[in-house]
């Protein structure tokens, strides 16, 4: 958890250092706010794989599996940052995207506490041209609407793994419990 | 047993730290309580020798340029290899207001007047032409002296007024008598409305006549005459800026072939263009990375390739980048990868997440060759600057500091303490100062004789033992 407490706090740092950039002398740097960007994604891509691989660490778990874990819900799960918006209720329906349920509200979560810690943010945003620096942050929620491509095979593989693995295990079982769908790719 | 020429080499200080608060031509401000204190105008944010060495300017924060000249004993005549006698020492020559701060209106945003770059003009007859150039605008001075002036005018007198035409009785020819020195500085040409972006460097070509000056996203190429327009040379700026994803750190051009240039790049690659190739050189004629090293990926992984200076060797055959805690020197002719590798402060790499939260990762060092392209410098914290001779592969460290800088003092080689045996004098890593950073430098051009600036002073240190690069 360590790893993924310093990544988040990375994050805060950085947009922290870019909101401030925008009152400095001589205007936006534009190579200090590509390297802070730059940051921004790869702590948030380590965020999120970190969360992933925690919540997916059973004390059973051969090592091989949370990797693997990782890899095949790590697209969904950045896809699913990126626009939980943009994912009505017909997705929601297969197992795979219970994943992006499951990180968006904590997206979500995270991300309204960004917006208070900044409540101007995004406003000012709105009102000036869209520059580099005045982007919002990728792990804010998307009000695009964005056609997700190439990773849809994925989540639909993972998904079809776990419907028959959640059926399977409930025939053995008398009462079936509800299994968490990290859990139950790493038991597999 | 080899040994090691850096070792052997005595720096000496050749001047008292001059703080650039102080000369004769700022306000009357009693600066003494504030000799603590940096003056923010003050920091000096680029050094430069011109071709010959005689001269040396230093740019600051404030908009000023100060130029130095190297005393000879005897001006005029010609000085023998190694005889440097009590010469050699830089005094102020002339300073000048080169930029002053600017509003853009269009974007609502202030214009930095600190001088980013200085690049001296080759001579070519008794003036002396420098660009220097701000976030926005280049400019070229011409520095002349006059040391004479026209005395017996027929029709004004000595102060100027004209006389009263029923007193002239004769005509006399005015003759041209000889005054103080005077060093005359005035703007000749002004490049503006270039750059959209910051302005980081500005190289004059070898072809005497045209200049390129690169900016975060364009690469632009001028005439020295002509300030109307410019030739944008590269260009890589995203149609949709969401997708950027690197920007230009540098540039300058070959030393040697007038159609050749370099930049380098955020994210550690060097492109080599050539202009003959097209008109826009967008696309490189060579490409100069190194794959990352998987087993040192951090999150600060791409703010530390990020290379921060390149410069050419004199010989043209060699680039020296400097990224953060690196210096690397690659043959141009070799594009997988440098041919040496330099660690500058290697025991920084551990501590990267709080130099990047107190913004010491941002820092842009320089990084020079020496006049044979057999030692690079560059600098680090602490007032601390690295040296590193390309034979042995060893490196020393010195410092710029005034505790240790008595004029003609010896300096002695510090070291940072990273394990193993300690010594006197080796500093910790947590008691390295990071506010003293020795980020711009120069070397002269012929003989080991180098200019460090610390914050707002300038050490000149001189080589005693080897004073011309061709006894080593």
């Amino acid at each position: 958890m360590e790893v993924s407490a310093e990544a988040k706090r990375i994050m805060v740092v950085a947009l922290g250092k870019l909101y401030s950039s925008r009152t400095q002398r001589g205007g936006l740097r534009l190579h200090r706010s590509l390297l802070l960007t730059l940051v921004m994604k790869s702590a948030r891509d380590i965020y999120h794989a970190a969360q992933v691989t925690a919540q997916s660490a059973a004390p059973k778990c051969e090592p091989q599996h949370p990797a693997v874990n990782v890899i095949t819900t790590k697209p969904a799960a950045a896809q699913g940052l990126q626009s939980p918006a943009s994912h009505p209720a017909e997705e929601s329906r297969t197992a795979g995207s219970s994943t992006e349920l499951r990180c968006s509200p904590h997206t979500h979560t995270r991300a309204e506490n960004k917006e208070n810690v900044c409540p101007s943010g995004p406003a000012q945003h709105s009102r000036k041209r869209r520059g580099k620096a005045a982007a919002e942050p990728d792990f804010l929620p998307c009000k695009k609407a964005k056609l997700e491509q190439g990773n849809c095979h994925q989540q639909l593989i993972v998904s079809s793994v776990l419907s028959d693995y959640v059926k399977c295990s409930s025939e053995l079982r008398t009462a079936p419990t509800p299994i968490p769908v990290q859990t139950a790719i790493a038991a597999c | 047993m080899e040994e090691n020429k850096l070792g052997r080499a005595r720096w000496r200080v050749t001047l008292p730290q001059l703080q650039m608060g102080e000369d004769a031509e700022s306000p009357k401000i009693n600066h003494t309580f504030l000799r603590d204190y940096v003056t923010e105008a003050d920091v000096i944010s680029t050094v430069e020798f011109n071709q010959t060495g005689d001269l040396l300017a230093t740019g600051d924060k404030g908009g000023r340029v100060v130029i130095f000249q190297r005393e000879t004993e005897s001006k005029g005549e010609s000085e023998e290899a190694g005889e440097t006698g009590d010469s050699g020492e830089y005094n102020v020559y002339s300073t000048f207001q080169s930029h002053e701060p600017d509003f853009d209106y269009l974007k609502s945003v202030e214009i930095e007047e600190k001088i980013n770059k200085i690049r001296w003009l080759p001579q070519q007859n008794a003036a002396h032409f420098l660009l220097s150039t701000n976030d926005k605008t280049v400019k070229l001075w011409k520095v002349s002296e006059r040391d004479k002036r026209p005395e017996g005018y027929n029709l004004k007198d000595e102060e100027g007024r004209l006389k009263d035409i029923s007193t002239i009785t004769s005509l006399q020819v005015p003759v041209l008598k000889p005054t103080d020195l005077m060093v005359e500085v005035r703007p000749r040409r002004v490049f503006a409305n270039g750059h959209t972006y910051h302005v980081n460097s500005i190289s004059v070509n070898s072809d005497g006549e045209t200049y390129l000056s690169a900016d975060d996203l364009r690469i632009n190429m001028w005439h020295l005459g002509i300030t109307d327009r410019s030739f944008n040379i590269v260009d890589i700026k995203p149609a949709n800026m969401e997708d950027l994803t690197e920007v230009i750190t540098a540039a300058e051009f070959h030393p040697h072939h007038c159609h050749l240039f370099v930049y380098s790049s955020s994210k550690g690659t060097l492109r080599l263009c050539d202009m003959r190739a097209s008109a826009l050189c967008d696309k490189h004629t060579k490409l100069f990375e190194e794959p990352e090293d998987p087993g040192n990926r951090s999150f600060f992984s791409e703010i530390i390739s990020s290379v921060s200076d390149v410069k050419f060797s004199h010989s043209g055959r060699y680039l020296l980048t400097r990224d953060y805690l690196t210096a690397k020197v690659w043959d141009i002719n070799m594009d997988k990868g440098p041919v040496e590798t330099y660690q500058v402060h290697e025991y920084l790499r551990s501590k990267l997440c709080s130099l990047y939260e107190n913004d010491c990762i941002f820092d842009k060092f320089e990084c020079v060759w020496n006049s044979s392209d057999s030692v690079i410098m560059t600098g680090a914290y602490n007032s601390f600057f690295r040296m590193f001779d390309r034979e042995t592969g060893r490196g020393v460290t010195l410092e710029a500091w005034r505790e240790s800088s008595k004029p003609r003092a010896v300096l002695r080689t510090r070291r940072v303490y990273t394990g193993g045996k300690r010594r006197r004098g080796d500093v910790g890593v947590d008691s390295l100062d990071f506010t003293k950073k020795i980020l711009h430098m120069a070397w002269h051009p012929s003989e080991n004789i180098i200019a460090i600036a610390a914050t707002n002073n300038l050490y000149i240190f001189q080589d005693r033992v080897n004073p011309d690069t061709q006894a080593q």
